[in-house]
């Protein structure tokens, strides 16, 4: 009987499989050196366009500004004072900086825009890489079919809008951790992995004009270089809004379970709907 | 089992999210540290090398497409008596002078490098700091000068000494002999069907349409060819490279 117990227990399917649980650290790493040292590179030029070329003559839909005494955000017409935060900020030993993100935010935390193109060049490679392997190893192991796949009757406003709903009722997120994936959260990670993670990729290489020489298209497919530029920034923030989303799910639903999971594999639950 | 509460949660990312900052500033000074960052430079190059046709051509673009205008940067006036004085004469003295492993070293005054050949291109400039400019270069062919000046066959590099000093040391830029002869690497004398700006390099200044604009050295009076980089500056290839540690090879 025992035997049996054991055997059952042996055999029931991890929670993660080891390739997602190593992407997902490897990933999460890379993701916030990418993110800080790319606030570095920002900093050199805070200013944001649409089309092929921009600089500081040229109309910026987005900027950071700043003057002695303060800093601001601007969209289009509208601005945001950000004095302390963007723009005009105190460093450690309180000194007054004008960049655009604070040293907090950003990696070095001194400016220093040819360290931190060394610190994005050089994780973006194992970002890069890294994002590959785990796409061909998950349709490999059938982590994407089985998991996140999402079948076709499931394509329909009110499905998604139903389970959008019960993501807004915290109890039903509560101790949900190792269950399936529901529709939002397969369409989040489907979103992330399959379109938001290689468009950061893809608007990075349209940047290089080496890129652009090899392969036009990649420049041309974003409307030029500057909206490339604009669509990688977004794109990153949209990546934030993820992770914070993420965070907070793990929180509510079993921060200690989600977390053992996500490292040492966990056990299915099994689906309760 | 130990209780995490979530105030100590809280504290410990507080704690681990600073010591991350202060432990990549102390990697970011680090030597070795910098050396293994800095092998991403070679796979980008090797990567960027392997695709496509070496000689693959920069995106050209039409007259609309120009930037209203053309933003300059670093040196916009090197400032000195000799330039100033060959500023004043619409820099009718100018030579541009070939050292080092040439077989027939050159000199070549403005005039003559204006009645050789020209190329005229509309490329992108795009700065290393993230803003681009497009504008119209009008120039000759480096490959033409580099066919009359005849390399050695020891020669790795071309190194181009600029007029300009940035901080007290002269500015250069090197590239390799690829991108020298690259039908769109040109001694520009020309933008937007005017002569050179001074702050934008007059009164010769290289296109090197597939790298970032520092590679883009202005005021060029001297084009050295060399088996080595080791022995110019620091031994970095370029000023920015000596300085600070960008990149040698800058496509992207």
């Amino acid at each position: 009987m025992v035997q049996n117990m054991t055997a059952i227990h042996s055999t029931k399917e991890r929670r993660h499989r080891l390739s997602t649980r190593i992407w997902h650290w490897v990933n999460a790493l890379c993701l916030l050196i990418l993110l800080m040292s790319g606030l570095t590179i920002f900093n050199a030029h805070p200013r944001l366009y649409w089309g092929e070329y921009g600089a500081n003559d040229d109309y910026a839909w987005m900027a950071v500004g700043s003057n002695e005494t303060y800093g601001y955000l601007r969209f289009g017409e509208t601005r945001i004072e950000t004095t302390g935060v963007l723009g005009n900020w105190e460093d450690s030993s309180g000194k007054t900086q004008t960049w655009a993100f604070p040293d907090w935010a950003t990696i070095p935390s001194y400016y220093s825009l040819a360290d931190g193109r060394r610190w994005h060049f050089f994780f973006a490679w194992i970002f890069a890489l890294g994002l590959t392997f785990f796409m061909i190893r998950s349709l490999w192991n059938r982590h994407i079919q089985s998991d996140l796949h999402i079948p076709r009757q499931e394509w329909r406003p009110s499905v998604i809008w139903r389970s959008f709903r019960s993501h807004l009722q915290w109890s039903k997120i509560r101790g949900s951790a190792g269950q399936d994936y529901n529709l939002i959260q397969r369409l989040s990670y489907v979103g992330v992995i399959f379109i938001l993670l290689p468009l950061m990729i893809f608007t990075g290489l349209a940047m290089s004009p080496a890129m652009d020489a090899n392969w036009p298209i990649l420049t041309d497919m974003f409307g030029g270089r500057q909206s490339a530029r604009s669509i990688h920034f977004i794109a990153s923030f949209a990546l934030v809004l993820f992770f914070l989303v993420h965070l907070l799910m793990v929180i509510l639903s079993g921060p200690i379970r989600q977390l053992s999971g996500m490292i040492f594999g966990g056990t299915r639950t099994g689906d309760v709907e | 089992m130990t209780i995490i509460t979530r105030r100590k949660l809280i504290t410990t990312a507080a704690l681990g999210a600073g010591g991350i900052l202060s432990g990549c500033d102390r990697l970011s000074r680090s030597p070795d540290f910098q050396n293994i960052l800095a092998s991403a430079e070679t796979a980008n190059f090797t990567v960027h090398r392997a695709l496509g046709d070496r000689m693959q051509m920069a995106s050209e673009y039409s007259h609309a497409d120009l930037s209203p205008t053309f933003r300059a940067n670093g040196t916009r006036d090197p400032g000195t008596p000799d330039y100033a004085a060959s500023a004043a004469q619409a820099f009718a003295n100018w030579q541009l002078r070939f050292t080092g492993l040439f077989t027939k070293p050159q000199i070549f005054g403005l005039s003559a490098l204006q009645s050789m050949p020209q190329r005229t291109q509309i490329t992108r400039h795009d700065c290393v700091e993230g803003w681009s400019a497009i504008g119209q270069w009008t120039g000759v062919p480096l490959k033409i000068l580099l066919d009359l000046a005849q390399l050695k066959d020891s020669a790795n590099f071309l190194v181009f000494h600029c007029a300009d000093r940035l901080g007290g040391r002269p500015y250069y830029e090197s590239i390799d002999l690829l991108d020298a002869f690259h039908p769109q690497t040109i001694m520009a004398h020309r933008l937007n069907d005017e002569p050179l700006p001074i702050e934008n390099g007059a009164p010769l200044r290289l296109r090197v349409e597939r790298q970032l604009g520092y590679k883009h050295a202005k005021y060029v009076n001297e084009i050295e060819a060399v088996a080595s980089l080791d022995s110019i500056g620091e031994g970095k290839g370029g000023y920015w490279q000596d300085v600070a540690n960008y990149e040698w090879y800058a496509g992207i």
